[in-house]
């Protein structure tokens, strides 16, 4: 079943020309407010049992034993899952087959890699009797000693970062800058391993049907998904059905399919009926990605006159011991502030944890709160203003590579977040300023900054008899408003009223929309959309302009535009005809063409590509204790063509916002002796709560791009984070006069700096 | 499932009966023992639902002058009851600085009272654990321990009390009122809760069966009504346990501290009356070098348990504040974020 959502247009949404650029609410809004958004965890098919997963308390070793035998007696248990007794894999689990294909614990062997690790899963009639029965197990261990944290082994330089990007960097000496410049900056920064904690766990509930499964799991790439389940399975990929219309949050964990979820179709196959399979919140510790530790050290010269005569960013990082993903924390310094030497490099170990992976701006998160933090450092020891450092460092050309930008209006993002701070009261020296209680204020910023990428998706556009309109894509709505931001594009594409056009989304058998990351999705499918419209727009206009009974025959197809369900003469604007009339002439049902969306190498070997903004900060810090409240914090974008400006802001708040929590909430606390993550819970690994987000200000600056892509899009899903968590280190520091390098921000690091 | 009986009794006598057996355990609203059955910290085999026992949810005042609250209250039903809060303002200060707003309209005053450590190893049950497995260790002691004890604490046992509620109730002589299997008895609150010594795992002076049915604030305790503040410093604003707090509240005579009373939280396994501290301040002029000097002897024991030497500072600093703004005397309102020390501030325009 393809979920089908019905618009409910209220008069917010009435149409002033384009579709595009409309400020709509959600479509899916009023489904997810009255609890009928379908969720994976939400559906139970006739005879379904629930799966359990038994998980590791060490870190590494060996299971040595389970009690299998005390499990299966518990009532309602139905079968014990174990590496002895599952259901035959085709290909092994730790091949790696491409490069998105991660290594995953799925039973393989009794091997423990991580805390959290699955070791047995038990599948019983009941949630309970399942939970039960994992507990019943008491695994025994043969335990290793655990590696936790930035020291616990030696070091290496990694193959690559990221995907694919050279570990090390090298444009100009930067060892000559450095020794030529007349202040340098040298600065350690550390960064926590953080958690997605998106609010809706992994969950799947897995149906075969002899070699065809049928999946509901949240997915932010189902062809992916697809691709790794039909190799481990040995069924083709288009066998499997996966049904992923809602997200409830993914920040990148859901983005390839986690070994849990292989755990619940292997549990469905061994047993032979639907499994549900749901991760409670403390196993979303491990196998599902996280963002690892980072320690970043900046070096940034400076010249008399203020100008940066080099920057290095060296970053070490962690990954797990049996395979390989490395944060690219220092490839941010590439991109943003001109210097004509600039020095990149990584360094990493292997710890005993769950792989890292995407996490919400991988690499940019990171190496921003560190670069961002030096420039300040840097702007500081010149004695010049940190936006007048930042103007005066401005890139003209994108400084590791010398391209020029496809666009770039982050001048005018500075200026106006700047103006509607007030950026221009700010006092130069720390620890100026004060509010009316006493409370020490203080005033930071940051650049934002985020690759405007695009990976390959299609869309398959329809015209019916009646008039109306369909598109097809097997897009990801992670929250983020895709069946909002899309069916406005489809809309455009097909030339007519969106509530012409049914849009279908969400679902596997639906043309590939690729994957939704890297903050490309809308730029991605909303080409393919514009594309499979224009596609069949031209394959309307051909029947129209070769037929002779029309008003349009001999325009040719270039000839004609189509407008509100009509083809149009572009010379001769009264002489037109409906779709409907077009296709009952031609005697069709309906017509449909495809198209697809893809970054164009020639532009993006020309050009660098890259969405931009700038954040302020204010914080107030209780003199004496230390304790920080962020009061206020605006922003401003230029990230190309805004499809929805609604859901846009609602996009770059939550950035902003996890800015700030990257800087004084957000780490997990591994126990350095077990490896065992202690606050595996959101109790205690704290994000920020309403109460601790303050009034924020976003502006978007119109930025025309015609480089990136047809519809000029460049992307919002993670430049918000970037840029935010420097801002509010800075306004921190400019409180208080006392620099912090670890994050997040610790009370005990203020306190005993502080005395009144 | 893990089974476990589920009884509802009708009377208190029913339900010391009920309890009285190995494995039973008092169910109230189950916002602690429920996260502690699911995560198998707590594996009882007989729930003994308490919530609907009659009589148990009412606050009276009593012909001396003392408030009798039951122990079934729900904690934001007490915090939110205006006289409550005009007359006891550094508990219902204590009361909305606690958990979420979800929680306080569930959680009870007698629930919160035996609210268990949050320590992660107590909770982890993989760790070694005095207070959970007797004789197993404290893997808290070296472990990741920023926020442990500083106060109290032993080599078995480096947890804190979690609840801000007690804190200003320790200060101000409440007591519980027990029913159990020898009847009915009464125990200074801070009395309840047992340092953890050698036996961590005997967290309260209770016997099985006990069952807390009521808390008594005495006739003395609203002559502090003036100047009551409990002021909690914490990693975010809400939802979130005290890095460090403390109730302060004074009664001033012609301009000097007639009596104070004073008690912290999140610095020992029991909420902590500082008595020296207000030894020192009776009598005492307005002062803020007496309020350092009562804060030093409120922290003189101190020592750190681990990576937490900040938090005696901290402590220290968190007294001198809650005695100024409790000598600046009761807001007339409750502060907007209660118990913050920006409870005065929102966002500004520049």
């Amino acid at each position: 079943m393809t979920p089908e959502i019905n618009l409910t247009r209220d008069p917010a949404h009435l149409r002033h020309g384009s579709n595009i650029g409309q400020p709509l609410t959600r479509r899916d809004g009023v489904l997810k407010v009255k609890g009928e958004a379908r969720y994976a965890a939400d559906n139970h098919p006739p005879g379904m049992l629930y799966a359990v997963i038994a998980t590791a308390s060490i870190a590494r070793g060996r299971v040595t034993s389970l009690d299998v035998a005390a499990a299966r007696r518990h009532p309602g248990v139905v079968d014990v899952m174990t590496p002895s007794h599952k259901p035959q894999l085709a290909e092994d689990p730790d091949a790696k087959t491409n490069p998105f294909a991660f290594r995953m614990e799925v039973l393989q062997s009794d091997e423990v890699r991580y805390a959290n690790q699955a070791i047995a899963v038990v599948i019983a009639e009941t949630l309970e009797a399942a939970t039960e029965g994992a507990a019943l197990l008491s695994p025994r261990y043969d335990v290793a000693p655990a590696r936790v944290g930035l020291d616990a082994d030696e070091s290496y330089t990694p193959p690559v970062v990221g995907l694919g990007n050279p570990a090390e960097v090298h444009h100009g000496d930067a060892d000559a800058g450095l020794a030529a410049a007349s202040q340098r900056i040298e600065a350690i920064y550390e960064t926590p391993a953080q958690y997605h904690n998106a609010i809706e766990p992994h969950a799947i509930v897995a149906a075969w049907n002899g070699d065809r499964l049928s999946i509901d799991t949240p997915s932010q790439g189902m062809v992916l998904a697809q691709m790794r389940i039909g190799g481990l399975f040995g069924i083709p990929p288009g066998n499997i059905h996966i049904r992923s219309p809602f997200l409830g949050g993914g920040f990148g964990s859901k983005g390839l399919v986690a070994g849990p979820q292989i755990l619940g179709i292997m549990a469905a196959k061994l047993v032979g009926r639907p499994v549900k399979l749901v991760l409670r919140r403390e196993q979303m510790y491990g196998p599902v990605g996280h963002r690892p530790p980072t320690r970043q050290r900046l070096r940034i010269g400076v010249g008399s006159d203020g100008a940066l005569t080099a920057i290095e960013h060296h970053a070490k990082v962690t990954t797990s011991s049996f395979d390989d993903f490395y944060e690219p924390a220092a490839d941010v310094s590439h991109a943003l502030y001109a210097t004509p030497a600039i020095k990149t490099s990584h360094e990493a170990l292997r710890v005993d944890s769950g792989t890292p992976l995407f996490m919400r701006a991988p690499g940019e998160a990171t190496g921003s709160v560190a670069l961002e933090s030096a420039i300040d450092e840097a702007a500081f020891a010149c004695g010049i203003d940190p936006l007048a450092f930042r103007l005066k460092n401005y890139a003209e050309v994108e400084p590791a590579t010398g391209r020029p930008f496809s666009s770039k209006a982050l001048r005018e993002c500075y200026a106006k977040a700047a103006e509607r701070f007030g950026w221009s009261r700010r006092p130069l020296a720390p620890r100026q300023m004060r509010d009316d209680a006493g409370f020490l204020v203080g005033w930071g910023m940051g650049t934002a900054i985020f690759p405007a990428l695009m990976f390959q998706g299609n869309a398959r556009a329809v015209i019916r008899a009646d008039g109306t309109g369909a598109m097809e894509t097997g897009a990801h709505d992670m929250g983020q408003g895709a069946w909002t931001a899309l069916a406005q594009i489809s809309a455009d594409a097909l030339g007519l009223d969106l509530e012409q056009v049914a849009f279908k989304s969400g679902t596997s058998d639906l043309p590939d929309a690729g994957i939704a990351g890297g903050s490309a999705h809308t730029a991605t499918v909303g080409n393919a959309i514009h594309n499979a419209g224009a596609a069949v727009i031209a394959k309307l206009a051909g029947l129209a302009t070769s037929d002779d009974r029309s008003p349009l025959f001999g325009a040719g197809n270039a000839g004609v535009i189509a407008r509100q369900g009509r083809l149009h003469r572009r010379d001769d604007d009264v002489r037109s005809e409906s779709y409907a009339d077009i296709l009952a002439r031609a005697g069709l049902a309906e017509i449909d063409a495809s198209g697809s969306g893809a970054a164009d190498p020639a532009a993006q070997s020309q050009y660098a590509m890259h969405a931009h903004g700038a954040v302020f900060a204010e914080v107030k810090v209780d003199p004496n204790l230390g304790q920080v409240r962020v009061t206020r914090m605006v922003g401003a974008f230029a990230a190309g063509r805004i499809i929805n400006p609604r859901l846009v802001q609602s996009q770059l708040y939550g950035g902003m916002i996890w800015g700030m929590s990257f800087a004084l909430h957000e780490e997990a606390v591994t126990d350095r002796r077990s490896g065992r993550i202690l606050n595996a819970n959101l109790a205690e690994y704290h994000v920020p709560v309403n109460a601790d987000v303050p009034p924020m200000d976003v502006i978007t600056v119109d930025e025309h791009d015609p480089h990136v892509n047809a519809l000029g899009i460049k992307g919002v899903g993670e430049i918000g984070i970037t840029g935010s968590a420097g801002a509010v280190a800075n306004a921190v520091w400019h409180a208080t006069g006392i620099r912090v390098r670890r994050f997040p921000i610790r009370i005990e690091e203020l306190v005993t700096g502080l005395s009144d | 499932m893990m089974n476990f009986d589920y009884v509802r009794p009708a009377s208190v006598a029913e339900a010391i009966g009920a309890a009285t057996e190995p494995g039973s355990v008092y169910l109230a609203s189950g916002t602690n023992l429920l996260d502690l059955m699911k995560g198998g910290v707590s594996r009882p085999s007989r729930l003994v639902d308490v919530t609907r026992l009659p009589g148990l949810d009412r606050v009276e005042r009593l012909a001396d002058g003392s408030l009798r609250i039951g122990a079934m209250v729900r904690n934001a039903d007490l915090a939110h009851d205006p006289d409550f809060a005009k007359a006891y303002p550094a508990v219902a200060e204590a009361l909305l600085s606690g958990a979420s707003g979800q929680l306080r309209n569930a959680a009870t005053v007698g629930g919160n009272l035996l609210q268990r450590t949050r320590c992660a190893y107590f909770y982890d049950v993989a760790s070694a654990c005095n207070r959970r497995a007797p004789g197993a260790g404290c893997d808290a002691r070296h472990g990741e321990n920023r926020l442990h004890a500083v106060l109290g604490w032993s080599e078995g046992c480096i947890a804190t009390h979690p609840s801000d509620f007690c804190v200003p109730l320790v200060a101000l002589d409440a007591v519980v009122e027990i029913e159990g299997k020898r009847g009915r008895r009464e125990l200074s609150l801070e009395a309840l809760h047992r340092l953890p010594g050698d036996t961590p795992e005997r967290e309260t002076a209770l016997e099985p069966g006990d069952l807390i049915v009521a808390l008594r604030l005495p006739a003395e305790a609203r002559s502090f009504a003036a100047h009551g503040r409990y002021i909690k410093l914490r990693e975010r604003t809400s939802y979130a346990f005290a890095v460090v707090s403390a109730a302060a509240s004074l009664r001033i005579e012609q301009g000097r501290i007639g009596e104070a009373r004073l008690a912290l939280g999140g610095v020992a396994a029991k909420p902590w009356r500082a008595r020296a501290a207000e030894r020192l301040l009776a009598g005492a002029s307005l002062d803020a070098a007496v309020y350092r000097e009562a804060a030093r002897a409120a922290l003189a024991d101190a020592k750190p348990s681990g990576d937490n030497a900040f938090k005696i500072e901290l402590a220290q600093r968190i007294v001198v504040r809650a005695l100024t703004l409790a000598a600046a005397g009761t807001p007339a309102l409750m502060p907007a974020l209660p118990g913050s020390p920006f409870s005065s501030v929102s966002g500004t325009r520049a």
